[in-house]
């Protein structure tokens, strides 16, 4: 009984620990890529703190109250779904199909909430990120099969332990890898896939009605959203890891890989994002699946 | 909370507050051409976690920068009233402290702390890049002593501000 309290409390409390030092060390490597000193290490803490701690007295709605808290609930959810190292967490059988379900609902509450403040720039986002999300699922969703093709099976921690002693999907099914690499990259909208969030262009998009702590509880969310795509990653291509630190490694490498990407590459269109994914990926995607069926 | 602990609260949010200042996107006048090279690799306002963010529900300081005719001033108004509090707003430039060049125009307004409460100004013609620095961090200081309080000279002169407001847009 205490050890499931510990876990309920202390798993979330991990997941945003991971979150919010890989958003502190994006503000620090970006800085350095462009030649800048770059904010304090804490910064998101920080800024986080502000937000909550700001007076509000606008409300567009129940849903848009409930927005954020919803998405954040969603996350929550997911991250117990995501098993860590040495720690079996909820895992029924066929977690796998339902993480997939899962993972949506917290886009779908950001659509609802951000919708119901009417900004027409929170309009075009949410109907730019459902339209990304709808491009990166399909290339998704194949490598998720061609995965349980080559395991026999759809729990997650199962593919985890099979891939331990440098048996990596990653080096098995390097097409998948590929593929699951640029998914990830989509998912966690970074550029060139920051289509839904263009500051410059919607005005931060869905967010662009929310402020003050609205905003400080997506910020949280957000971390959380970073920590489960690379989490993913790691479990189903590299293997989960033997501990923590392990398992932070290798989330930090993937990290560091996307800010690198993130820092030199323009804005696709949204268009031009879902041919992308529609077309490379899925095409990379179907060959992985032939040769997993054909083997 | 008892009177302790609430003043140590404020001394803590307030401290933390300045660390962390984002500014409004939006440029009224020609003074925001020096805002750029503030923000970027040379001068880097970011050391101070001053940020640049586009909507006004996100955003902690307006700067108003450069002079202010009467249809801005309509828009400034709006912005700064879907602001969250706390939030500062700061006259930038010769032209928002007192009319600067346009100071006998038909059309612009001469002192904007008529018509919302200013924080800081910066004078110049345009401002250096160092000049703004030195603006933030005095922002910076007002804010931990807890001296910027426009918002809420805002609300307590609200009579005073909205007839100026109504005598110049009708």
């Amino acid at each position: 009984m205490v050890r499931t309290i510990l876990i309920a409390i202390g798993i979330p409390l991990l997941a945003y620990g991971f979150g919010v030092s890989f958003m502190m060390f994006k503000r620090k490597i970006a800085a350095r890529i462009q030649r800048r000193y770059g904010p304090t290490f804490i910064q998101p803490l920080i800024d986080t703190f502000k937000l909550l701690s700001k007076q509000e007295n606008i409300s567009h709605g129940i849903m848009y109250d409930l927005g954020p808290i919803l998405a954040l609930a969603a996350s929550m959810t997911v991250i117990f779904f995501i098993p860590i190292p040495g720690m079996k967490l909820m895992t029924g059988s066929a977690d796998l199909i339902a993480l997939l379900y899962i993972m949506v609902i917290g886009s779908l509450v950001m659509a609802l909430g951000a919708g119901e403040s009417a900004n027409p720039n929170s309009t075009i986002g949410i109907a730019r990120a459902l339209t990304l999300m709808l491009g990166y699922d399909l290339p998704f969703v194949i490598v998720v099969i061609t995965l349980v093709m080559k395991y026999h099976t759809t729990d997650l921690y199962k593919i985890m332990q099979m891939q331990t002693g440098g048996h990596w999907a990653m080096w098995l099914l390097p097409l998948s890898a590929i593929v699951g690499f640029i998914v990830t990259y989509g998912a966690l909208g970074e550029h060139p896939f920051d289509v839904a969030v263009a500051p410059h262009e919607i005005a931060t998009g869905p967010m662009a009605e929310y402020g003050g702590k609205h905003l400080g509880l997506l910020m949280i969310n957000h971390a959380f959203h970073i920590y489960i795509e690379l989490a993913l990653f790691v479990d189903l291509f590299m293997g989960g890891a033997s501990n923590l630190f392990y398992f932070y490694a290798k989330m930090f490498v993937i990290f560091v890989i996307y800010v690198f990407f993130d820092e030199v590459l323009p804005r696709f269109r949204v268009d031009d994002a879902v041919r992308f994914y529609w077309r490379w990926p899925t095409i990379l995607a179907l060959l992985g699946l032939i040769i997993v069926l054909v083997r | 909370m008892d009177k302790m602990t609430e003043e140590q609260y404020r001394a803590i949010s307030n401290m933390l507050r300045k660390r962390s200042l984002w500014m409004l996107h939006y440029c009224t006048g020609c003074g925001a051409m020096e805002l750029p090279p503030t923000m970027t690799s040379r001068y880097d306002m970011e050391r101070f976690g001053i940020v640049p963010y586009v909507t006004p529900r996100q955003a902690d300081i307006l700067l108003v920068t450069g002079y202010v005719n009467v249809k801005t001033l309509k828009r400034i108004i709006t912005v700064y009233e879907q602001m969250l509090d706390p939030k500062y707003v700061i006259g930038f430039g010769s032209c928002a402290i007192n009319g600067g060049i346009y100071y006998d125009s038909y059309s612009v307004i001469n002192r904007l702390d008529a018509y919302i409460p200013v924080d800081v100004y910066i004078a110049g013609c345009m401002p250096r890049p160092e000049a703004i620095i030195t603006m933030f961090k005095h922002l910076m200081n007002l804010i931990d002593s807890g001296k910027a309080d426009g918002y809420k000279r805002y609300k307590q002169n609200y009579e005073f501000y909205k007839n100026n407001q109504r005598k110049v847009l009708g």
